[in-house]
């Protein structure tokens, strides 16, 4: 693997990088709203990789003159396609941030906390307490 | 201008692919601008109604292996060149599961009123419609759909309204809104982990039309981008439809989700992602790449198998009705992927078939759950003892599921496994065929406790318990009769189902 393949292939290495880091935040973090940063970083990850996707070598903003006179057919364009698809997903993580918040408000309001240890403490005890009144079970996850 | 003047007039039927999706679009904010429960109500059940009879009209037309395209706003490929707009492609598979969607949907529905009177405050209702309706859209969006981004779209769709409809159960238990946010946390990590892969896909062909990605893959031959973007789509989809190491959202937002809304989920949204899943893995990927790859095999199939015999081995254990049927359904995906691991057009049809079936048979079970919370005021079996003499109707039903649920001949339950046994004989693995059987049995066990506790048990003292009200039982009973009737009227299912797999497999020669 030469230096050149690694320049020339920088938006990818920066692309897993960042997905890496928000991915790992999501993943080992236990405070909820550090959750939700976590996956917004993943998510931008992404959007920096299509977006990246759509650039052309040389190529200039996709942007046509109003009156579809005198272009001119030398010019080079980037690549709109990736950056139209990104808004929406744009879109999309604002609309996950927005409701992942709102159920933080509500997690804390009824729990009294937003740290997952304590609320998988209150939820094993909410688990036992069930188990008490109606039988055992075989909670949990598998 | 001239152009418009090449365009063909296109009457209301060729509209009908984008109707389907786009006439309950419409009707969710509407719910919320009329405000007023009894007109949400009406404005849902007849969007509902109308993508049923939109979509049964779609099935009749792709029966015979015909392909319905649409394209949005005309922006079709011209003269030979490529597509530049959103194409809405309806064959076999995905009218087939468009049925399966709305009929669900629109049976649900008259159940929904009484059922969320009493689980959800009234002032929530109109939204709870507007969620329903929206979580209703994405689903049909992502099963008609042609283009590989547009199914991002339509699944953050469906999944954001879902997250809205399980934390709706808050007001029963507190515990919903945590199922509510792993789900949200799990559900965007794996619709991401799908976007990527799109994002691989387009990278390496410069298209997102999935006809055109279908026949543009092939000419890449074994390029490492297209096979990481390939293991990002699976990944992705697997977890949406809660592949078995995947799946730890489900048994959460299951139990905790209002009645309707899980009755609805567990016939509908695993189902439609299994579905992208299979047109990603035999459409759009060649399938002679996918074939050669026996690393999926490898992958699904013992995976398949684990999650049949763990999930069943889970739900015998519970002493919550919701929570055993939750497990369940992650054990009854586990056939669905093992449908898939074969790799076979037989295959395949066993999972299309499995797909119908255990969807109904799954709604009918969460609808007679949501009858017992509504009389009993909860679902932990100990309370349900004796019910079956004081909801006798009620229970039979549970009945009636419960054998489809385990594969007793003369149910819709059976036609599916024997499908699928028939796969596993195909390639001469009878000892896979034992192991079918043998994770059945534990089915046995965990229906049979119920039973036993629905008949043999005295009636806890004390409380009368009524019959569930009619609204309720008729939808109940109306999949409960279907459950007998896809058990002896196969033609339909298993037609369907070749078909759906020969158009998902075969028809791109």
């Amino acid at each position: 693997m030469s230096v050149d393949f690694i320049i020339s292939h920088m938006n990818y290495w920066l692309f897993i990088v960042l997905m890496m880091t928000g991915f790992y935040i999501v993943v080992s973090r236990g405070n909820f709203i550090k959750k939700i940063i976590g996956l917004n970083i993943f998510q931008s990850a992404v959007f920096m990789f299509y977006i990246s996707l759509g650039k052309v070598t040389g190529g200039t903003a996709p942007i046509f003159p109003l009156k579809l006179e005198n272009i001119d057919p030398s010019v080079v364009y980037s690549n709109p396609l990736p950056h139209v698809l990104i808004l929406t997903a744009i879109v999309v993580g604002v609309a996950t941030t927005a409701l992942g918040l709102a159920l933080i408000v509500r997690i804390r309001e009824e729990f009294g906390t937003i740290e997952e240890e304590d609320i998988l403490e209150i939820e094993s005890d909410m688990q036992a307490k069930d188990n008490r009144r109606h039988g055992d079970a075989m909670g949990g996850r598998a | 201008m001239a152009a418009a003047t090449t365009v063909p007039v296109l009457g209301i039927i060729d509209q009908l692919p984008l109707l389907v999706v786009v006439v309950p679009m419409i009707a969710a904010p509407l719910c919320v601008l009329f405000g007023n429960r009894t007109i949400a109500w009406i404005l849902t059940f007849a969007a509902s109604l109308a993508s049923l009879l939109f979509s049964l009209h779609l099935l009749l037309q792709v029966m015979d292996g015909d392909v319905v395209s649409y394209w949005l706003g005309g922006w079709g490929p011209k003269d030979g060149g490529i597509a530049k707009g959103i194409e809405y492609r309806i064959d076999a598979a995905n009218a087939f599961v468009l049925v399966l969607i709305s009929l669900i949907s629109t049976i649900v529905l008259p159940y929904a009123r009484r059922s969320i009177e009493f689980e959800i405050t009234k002032v929530s209702h109109t939204l709870f419609y507007c969620c329903y309706l929206l979580c209703f859209t994405g689903l049909l969006g992502v099963v008609a759909t042609g283009d590989a981004f547009n199914v991002f779209v339509f699944l953050e769709i469906s999944s954001l309204s879902t997250y809205v409809l399980v934390a709706m159960g808050a007001e029963r238990d507190k515990r919903a809104l945590t199922a509510a946010y792993d789900y949200l946390i799990l559900g965007t990590i794996g619709a991401t982990f799908f976007v990527i892969g799109i994002g691989f896909l387009y990278s390496a062909t410069g298209t997102l039309n999935m006809e055109e990605l279908s026949v543009r893959l092939p000419e890449l031959g074994t390029n490492r981008t297209v096979q990481v973007g390939f293991a990002f789509v699976v990944v992705g989809m697997g977890l949406k439809a809660a592949f078995y190491p995947l799946h730890l959202w489900l048994p959460g937002a299951y139990t905790f989700a209002p009645s309707v809304v899980t009755a609805f989920l567990a016939g509908t949204a695993t189902k439609a992602a299994i579905y992208v899943l299979l047109r990603f893995l035999f459409t759009v990927f060649n399938p002679e790449m996918v074939f050669n790859t026996d690393a999926l095999s490898y992958l699904l199939i013992p995976l398949a198998v684990l999650a049949m015999f763990a999930g069943s081995l889970i739900a015998v254990f519970q002493t919550e009705l919701k929570r055993l049927l939750a497990y369940s359904s992650v054990a009854q995906v586990g056939y669905m992927a093992l449908g898939i691991g074969f790799l076979s057009t037989t295959g395949v049809t066993a999972t299309m078939v499995h797909l119908f079936n255990h969807g109904i048979t799954k709604a009918a079970l969460f609808l007679v759950v949501g009858a017992y919370v509504l009389r009993a005021g909860t679902s932990f079996t100990d309370r349900l003892a004796g019910l079956g003499r004081q909801m006798p109707w009620t229970s039979a039903a549970f009945v009636i599921g419960g054998l489809s649920l385990i594969g007793v001949p003369g149910t819709a339950g059976f036609i599916s496994k024997w499908v699928l046994l028939q796969a596993a004989l195909e390639k001469d693995w009878w000892w896979m065929g034992l192991l079918i059987v043998a994770s059945s049995l534990l089915a046995v066990i965990y229906v049979w406790r119920i039973v036993e506790i629905l008949y043999l048990q005295q009636p806890r003292a004390g409380k009368e318990i009524a019959e569930a009200p009619l609204s309720m039982l008729v939808p109940i009973w109306i999949l409960a009769i279907a459950c007998i009737w896809f058990g002896f009227a196969t033609e339909m299912t298993i037609g369907a189902s070749e078909t759906a797999a020969n158009s998902l497999i075969g028809g791109r020669s």
